[in-house]
């Protein structure tokens, strides 16, 4: 029973720091990347004593700005912690944690992989594997915006406010979009008369074949184009904005505070970049119409890592699309984003979903 | 009269914003996969140009003569008055005694210095020059004013088109005749 118990937590701590770790690491890349649109070199100083030391590789290391994470998070702790005089102190405080909860809390129950066990039965790699799996996911990643409300409302300041009530409203159109583009994914996977599930381990096993961004490119669009506002990433940082709003919702905060909101937006992104992979990209089949079960490789070890490294490398492709995408488009408007959240993604949502409705019925009785 | 330019209605493609993001995308995938423009200064330096002024230096001749005869019109027309000059006498028995005169010392404020340029162009011997140096760092304020020695370390020798005081010498010996 304990042993069970430390397992689970064991397993947990180890999805955490992995998710932690990309986000350190998204952050490099982000500032690499940036760099490299801008013709720049990017962080290149950054080095440790004994491994920067190491004759080639350590100046690779170095030159890649391999250590520079671990600056960055010693600067987020050692900063000073500014509370300022006019804020909201028990919301202020609450916010980031708020923040980086549902951020975390969402990974349980993403599946990174699988693996054919002893017995020939295929498991999935996962902390929680929940029936109601993308439900769950909806469900907590929209607490994320009480964060954002919070901060800018505890901030008790002009611009955090109004990057509060951004966030609040983009969150609401965007949701909507976003649900709606995945629903044809779940109506093709539940065919009548077989037990009905929303798992994302159905979903990805339903890819074997064709992925449902082929099947389906429409709704893969509106999905990604709603992961982009909800996550808060360019050309929809609305709540943040640092040109109009100075930083948005995290203006008054700094130090290790601001840093949660950071490592959540962050996470955020890459959970986002997940569910997108799993929902739309095949998951962790290496390709479309071709299985690691295909080549013989889902066994074992070898498969639930094979399984995972597929994952996890189509997961950074979509991480590096945020950043490239970041970094080219520049923000919209705020009624454009509305506009486009109310006017063009949710009618073409809907639509999408009554023509899949329409088709499967026919394919289902025909 | 305002000149007015009619705008052509957005096509329903453009109106989607997706073929403007995709050109987007593909102008920085091309920035992200050409050569950086950095110069990493430290490592790397600029490629200083002809004619560049940067901190002022003495030189010498090709022979090795201290061009500078402590005449101090550079002194005269430096206009934030950095350089200080000590005049000094030649020895009798130096082979260049015939020049007569040497700065003692010769002081250059880097501090108040502004690189104007006009203390070469007065130089009547050539022997001031604005060279590379642009970068000057110091820890105290007279660690900046730079001494005779310093200032011909920096200036080091320039190649002479006229060898004045040499010509000079030869024609004494001749007795004047040109």
């Amino acid at each position: 029973m304990a042993v069970d118990l430390l397992i689970v937590v064991g397993k947990a701590l180890a999805v955490v720091v992995v998710l932690m770790g990309l986000c350190a690491y998204t952050v490099l890349a982000e500032r690499k990347v940036s760099s490299w649109i801008q013709n720049r070199v990017g962080p290149n100083r950054t080095t440790l004593p004994v491994i920067g030391a190491i004759p080639v590789l350590g100046p690779m290391l170095t030159r890649l700005g391999l250590f520079q994470p671990m600056a960055d998070g010693l600067k987020f702790l050692f900063k000073e912690d500014i509370l300022p005089g006019h804020v909201n102190k028990v919301y202020y405080m609450l916010a980031p944690v708020i923040a980086l909860v549902p951020a975390l809390l969402t990974v349980s129950v993403v599946p990174f992989g699988q693996y054919v066990d002893a017995d020939g039965v295929t498991r999935p790699l996962i902390l929680a594997n929940l029936d109601i799996g993308i439900l769950f996911i909806f469900a907590i990643s929209s607490l994320g915006v009480y964060a954002i409300i919070l901060a800018g409302w505890a901030a008790n300041s002009k611009y955090p406010f109004l990057g509060g009530v951004r966030a609040s409203a983009q969150m609401i159109s965007y949701e909507l979009a976003m649900g709606l583009s995945v629903l044809p994914v779940f109506l093709w996977i539940n065919t009548p008369g077989a037990p009905a599930t929303l798992s994302l381990v159905a979903v990805v096993d339903a890819q074997a074949g064709a992925w449902f961004v082929l099947l389906m490119p429409l709704s893969a669009l509106i999905f990604l184009i709603s992961i982009f506002a909800e996550t808060n990433r360019a050309p929809f940082d609305m709540p943040e904005s640092e040109s109009e709003l100075v930083g948005g919702f995290h203006t008054e905060y700094s130090s290790f505070k601001f840093g949660l909101f950071f490592v959540a937006e962050y996470a955020h992104m890459i959970v986002g970049s997940a569910i997108l992979v799993l929902l739309f990209f095949g998951g962790w089949h290496p390709l479309p119409w071709l299985t690691l079960a295909d080549l013989g490789l889902a066994g074992g070890v070898l498969g639930g890592v094979l399984s995972t490294l597929v994952f996890l490398a189509k997961t950074l492709l979509v991480v590096f699309f945020f950043i490239w995408v970041r970094w080219t488009v520049p923000r919209f408007r705020y009624d454009q984003v509305m506009r486009i959240g109310w006017r063009m993604l949710l009618p073409l949502a809907i639509a999408n979903l009554i023509a899949y409705v329409l088709f499967l019925a026919w394919w289902v009785t025909r | 009269m305002a000149k007015v330019i009619p705008r052509k209605p957005l096509t329903l493609a453009e109106r989607t914003y997706l073929p403007q993001v995709l050109g987007g995308l593909k102008t920085t995938f091309k920035r992200m996969v050409s050569p950086n423009v950095t110069l990493e200064y430290p490592e790397e330096r600029p490629v200083i140009p002809e004619g560049y002024r940067g901190v002022p230096t003495l030189v010498k001749d090709p022979d090795g003569r201290e061009k500078c005869v402590s005449c101090q019109l550079c002194e005269f027309v430096c206009p934030p008055k950095a350089i200080k000059i000590f005049p000094g006498e030649i020895p009798e028995d130096a082979p260049t005694a015939h020049v007569e005169k040497a700065p003692r010392d010769f002081q250059i404020d880097m501090l108040r210095c502004i690189y104007c340029g006009l203390c070469q162009e007065v130089c009547p011997e050539e022997a001031i020059f604005l060279q590379e140096i642009f970068s000057v760092t110091g820890y105290t304020r007279s660690e900046l004013v730079y001494n005779k020695q310093k200032l011909y370390e920096l200036g080091g020798t320039l190649p002479d088109r006229h060898f004045k005081w040499e010509k000079k010498r030869q024609a004494a010996e001749r007795g004047h005749q040109h």
